[in-house]
């Protein structure tokens, strides 16, 4: 190859511009491959089995940090804390009992309009392993993954509401993909009337946005948006944000309509997986009393 | 051979696979660490730093085979496209073999700026892939590399410092 040289001793291999040309193509044959296909899933799980134990590693001393911290955490924040969550049981169970009646109520109601029964969600906590890394997604490690049976496509949540979705399994982890991502949408409804809307990750933690809707929406600062189920990914009604801002420029064919998510999306360290994945039936003329006028493919399953 | 180690002639300072293997290692788990918020943003890339450090010393030792592969396991950890950091660091790591011997000419205020284009070049490589195929770039993603050249020289200092052998320090 390198005839003009005078003498070539040392055998190197290839020269640095063909080791570069074959592992960029390398590169991009795997980026492409990635991208469209699902092939490599089981190659990364593999991987993540070895990267694994370094993650764990390097999480550790704020793990440790927030250990110590609980620990010192003083007896009197211990004994408010205490004291604010029985009462906050009591107002709960109140509400559960209530609940139950409605429920029971509900699924009589349901019974003689015949619609198909809302399911219930055994959950399961998880604990983040680490926020996203990467400036670019918005996404979260959990601490369980297929070991806990945890799958592609369920729902995480917290407390208070949606914090995003599973999207790719690892043995001992599930990468969560966060409502903010840029990629990510969830079909919502308004609270307040019902209305349909598809919110939309902004790529910015604390910021959604509601696009696609007509200037004479009614939609007020304020409203509530909670899960449609339309995608039958979502369980219905589980709060997801709530408007902020909302612009009416006649020059625009669409309001902005910018939102926060209710959930903490990036304050909590334990998280809810709702583990059971709605069965939709797949024709949508079963469902009637629901359009079927929303895009479906909000769902996004390992990218 | 002979050009390089007159460049290289004041500090020819041994090497060994293991303290290159380690000191990767280390760049990565400090990459690994949980950064958050402002500090994403302003997170050096160590494992660009390191790796451009080896090929630039020992172009013969770390080539472009090696940074392709803790590009692919920064890729696993990162949940980044299967690709992407080793796409970039293939690209910084042939930029620092071909440049390795006019880097090392300059001390290391100038090497900051020599290599300050190469890390912009990786991290825009990075960029660019995540552009065409996600659509969105994020341009605070570039702060990352004005501090990782302003790291090179602290880097640099640091693993000559450990390089040099144990004997060598009563001679001073």
């Amino acid at each position: 190859m390198e005839q003009n040289q005078p003498l070539n001793f040392f055998n190197r291999g290839p020269s640095p511009a063909v080791r570069l040309v074959f592992f960029t193509l390398f590169s991009l044959l795997l980026l492409f491959v990635d991208v469209r296909y699902r092939y490599l899933e089981s190659i990364r799980s593999g991987l993540s089995v070895l990267v694994y134990p370094l993650q764990r590693l390097v999480t550790a001393p704020s793990k440790l940090w927030h250990e110590v911290d609980d620990f010192f955490s003083s007896h009197n924040s211990l004994i408010r804390d205490n004291a604010e969550l029985h009462h906050q049981h009591t107002l709960d169970v109140a509400q559960l009992l209530q609940l139950e009646a409605l429920k029971a109520e509900n699924q009589h109601l349901r019974n003689l309009l015949m619609v198909q029964q809302r399911a219930d969600y055994p959950m399961q906590l998880a604990e983040i392993m680490y926020v996203e890394r990467d400036i670019f997604n918005r996404k979260i490690l959990l601490d369980k993954g297929a070991q806990a049976k945890v799958l592609a496509g369920q729902v995480v949540m917290d407390d208070s509401g949606i914090v995003g979705q599973v999207t790719r399994v690892y043995p001992w982890m599930s990468e969560v993909t966060l409502i903010t991502d840029k990629d990510h949408a969830v079909p919502v409804q308004v609270l307040r009337n019902g209305l349909r809307a598809v919110v939309f990750g902004s790529g910015d933690t604390g910021q959604l946005a509601l696009r696609y809707m007509p200037i004479s929406s009614d939609i007020q600062n304020g409203d509530v948006l909670v899960t449609s189920g339309i995608d039958g990914t979502y369980p219905v009604g589980l709060p997801v944000a709530k408007v902020i801002h909302v612009e009416r420029d006649p020059a625009y064919p669409f309001a902005r309509i910018l939102c926060t998510p209710i959930a903490g999306v990036d304050k909590r360290r334990q998280l809810l997986i709702l583990s059971g994945l709605l069965k939709l039936p797949e024709r949508p003329e079963v469902i009637e009393g629901i359009a079927t006028d929303k895009p479906k493919n909000s769902r996004r399953g390992a990218r | 051979m002979s050009d390089r180690i007159l460049n290289d002639q004041e500090f020819q300072l041994p090497v060994s696979r293991i303290f290159i293997a380690a000191s990767l290692f280390v760049a990565l788990l400090l990459d690994w660490l949980p950064w958050q918020g402002i500090w994403l943003a302003l997170r050096p890339d160590f494992v660009a730093l390191v790796l451009l450090y080896w090929c630039t010393h020992k172009p013969y030792h770390v080539g472009i085979n090696i940074a392709w592969t803790v590009g692919i396991l920064a890729d696993v950890a990162d949940a980044s496209l299967f690709g992407q950091h080793a796409l970039a660091y293939s690209i910084l790591a042939f930029s620092g073999i071909v440049l390795h011997r006019r880097i090392l000419m300059f001390n290391l205020s100038q090497q900051t700026l020599q290599i300050f284009p190469l890390l912009l070049l990786a991290y825009a490589v990075y960029a660019a892939v995540h552009w065409q195929l996600r659509g969105n770039i994020s341009w605070e993603y570039f702060i990352g590399s004005v501090v990782s050249a302003l790291l090179w020289a602290p880097i640099t200092i640091l693993l000559q410092t450990l390089r040099r052998p144990r004997a060598a320090s009563d001679q001073l």
